[in-house]
């Protein structure tokens, strides 16, 4: 309070002695650094070309950071939101080889994600299981009947739409990436403008707060892991779309990746506290990294490791804000 | 009892019993308060007066008796019924969602919203300026109600609990040891709250260990022991001895 009497300088060195300051925006800054570094190693890192591929690279893992961090916000995690990813892009691929209409294969892949979402929810709700076991044990079932699904094999989905959706863009944009954009903009509104959010962040604070003024914490866990498998279903649709088929193959790579970028986003593990822009310049970050990383020609192994490092680190810091 | 329980209570209690497994919390508990008054509760540990007020503000169902609230048999299953009926609790945890700000607080599950159906949308700015108004009409020492309640210190989230719980119209405040946590300043800070919301209307039922602040705060003073409300007192006519007889068995009820 103090702050507003104090002149522009002091304010400045105020907030960036401040911890929450750079768990806030430590995405942001990372990618700042991420940029000028890589920028500086190889030129044509921040090409058109370049950033038309990384905001392209970016888009699913934005759309699964998204439900994942109102996943998290609630203090729970789900880690099956690859696998459900899987499923439902099996799926929206059996839909569309049995003559579906595109539309109808895509709710499809919407309500198989958000039924796998809601059984989630109701099971750590109603019958009082840990998230992590819950969404552990939906991740293999998940993955399970995508394989059984799918006999094990990709299932090839040819469709002019589809690829126009993938390739097509307005300048370095994207279409996908616009997807992921407005996904983003909604999920900011539903969390900050409804009632509903401020929920979602009560019951995450507080569930004992949350309970005793009414407000009906069941019912918003059910709703955040049916937001989670409800996004993993759009996820899946543009995943089909990038890769021109419906792969039964687990993407472990994707389950780390969305809740690193939450984390990266500065969004509290305990839940209750943190935002949309910070998983979703997360996301946009460990895309950076890994396209910047291959572009130098470091080998593919090495990036698991740089991003468990830089998690990590995003972590640490989170530390240090109380 | 020198004080019975009497029809033109705002809320009475009668014949209340409530089991866990094989504890008996409540053994049938009658009491009354009155409205514009403020109505103690006291006892030792696991007397029974949590429990009885678990029951009034609708987290535990008793297993017999009936409460009348503002004339009507109620039958409460869930907080929220007891806060639209116009029963607020101010918790001994006080219930309030610490990365929050002081508004959203005031107006958590009451919000103000616009719109309709999935366009419902909050009234920030309006439920802003409410809340202003709820805290300074209780002169409540809160920095900017904008403000997360993580950094309040105890007197101010206290302040918080009850500027919310008498809010919203509400003819019945339930306090669970509202100073149990607080400072000698903070406490006469929270007593001078209290003292207010008694003028300003509202009912006010008070758990507290604290005997003298209940001399001085109270007009009437019931006594539970081991489940059962053994007497009851107007304030003005017992002294703290007494009481403290009553409360240990000393003095039959």
């Amino acid at each position: 309070m103090s702050t507003t009497t104090a002149s522009p300088g002091t304010w400045v060195a105020a907030r960036l002695r401040n911890p929450s300051f750079w768990v806030e925006w430590a995405a942001v800054i990372g990618l700042v650094v991420l940029a000028v570094v890589f920028t500086a190693l190889d030129g044509s890192f921040l090409s058109s070309g370049n950033i038309r591929a990384m905001l392209l690279a970016s888009a699913i893992l934005t759309i699964l950071a998204v439900g994942q961090a109102f996943v998290i916000l609630t203090a729970g995690i789900d880690l099956s939101i690859a696998s459900v990813m899987t499923f439902s892009a099996v799926m929206f691929g059996l839909a569309m080889t049995h003559g579906w209409p595109l539309p109808l294969a895509c709710v499809v892949a919407l309500l198989a994600g958000g039924a796998f979402g809601t059984i989630n929810g109701t099971l750590v709700a109603k019958g009082r299981i840990t998230d992590f076991i819950v969404t552990l044990g939906a991740l293999s079932a998940a993955s399970g009947l995508a394989l059984i699904l799918a006999d094990g094999k990709p299932i090839t989905v040819i469709n002019a739409t589809l690829f126009k959706l993938s390739s097509g863009g307005v300048g370095v944009v994207p279409y996908t990436f616009m997807i992921a954009v407005v996904v983003a903009v909604v999920a900011h509104v539903v969390l900050f403008m409804t009632p509903f959010g401020t929920h979602v962040l009560a019951a995450g604070g507080s569930v004992e707060a949350a309970e005793a003024t009414g407000v009906k914490v069941d019912r918003i866990k059910i709703a955040v892991y049916l937001i989670a498998g409800a996004l993993a279903g759009l996820a899946s649709i543009l995943l089909v779309a990038r890769v021109g088929s419906a792969e039964p193959a687990a993407n472990t790579t994707f389950l780390l990746n969305s809740v690193a970028a939450v984390v990266l986003g500065g969004v509290s593990l305990f839940g209750g506290k943190g935002s949309i822009r910070g998983p979703v310049f997360g996301a946009l970050l460990l895309t950076a990294l890994a396209n910047g990383l291959t572009l130098l020609g470091v080998s593919q192994f090495y990036q698991p490791l740089a991003v468990g490092i830089v998690v990590v680190s995003a972590a640490f810091l989170t530390r240090f804000e109380k | 009892m020198s004080e019975t329980v009497t029809t033109t209570d705002l809320l009475s209690v009668r014949h209340l019993s409530l089991s866990f497994g094989s504890v008996r919390a409540l053994q049938d508990v009658s009491l009354g308060l009155r409205a514009g008054e403020i109505t103690a509760i006291v006892g030792d540990n696991g007397a029974g007066k949590s429990t009885l007020v678990r029951c009034v503000a609708g987290v535990h169902q008793p297993d017999e008796g009936e409460i009348v609230f503002d004339g009507a048999p109620v039958h409460f299953t869930r907080p929220d019924q007891a806060r639209r009926a116009g029963i607020e609790t101010v918790h001994q945890n006080l219930a309030l969602v610490e990365d929050l700000t002081v508004w959203q607080n005031l107006f958590l599950n009451r919000e103000v919203t616009g719109g309709f159906g999935p366009f419902t949308y909050l009234r920030k700015r309006r439920m802003r300026q409410d809340a202003q108004e709820m805290v300074s009409a209780l002169a409540v020492n809160v920095p900017a109600v904008t403000s997360t309640v993580r950094r309040l210190s105890g007197g101010q989230r206290q302040a918080v609990a009850i500027c919310r719980a008498a809010g919203f119209s509400s003819k019945l405040v339930i306090m669970d040891e509202p100073t149990a946590a607080l400072g000698v300043q903070e406490t006469a800070k929270v007593e001078d709250l209290i003292l207010r919301l008694r003028d300003e209307g509202h009912a006010v039922f008070l758990i507290s260990h604290n005997f003298d602040q209940v001399m001085r705060l109270s007009d009437q003073v019931w006594v539970m022991r081991a489940g059962r409300c053994v007497a009851g007192r107007r304030t003005a006519d017992t002294n703290a001895q007494e009481i403290v007889g009553l409360i240990t068995g000393a003095i039959a009820g």
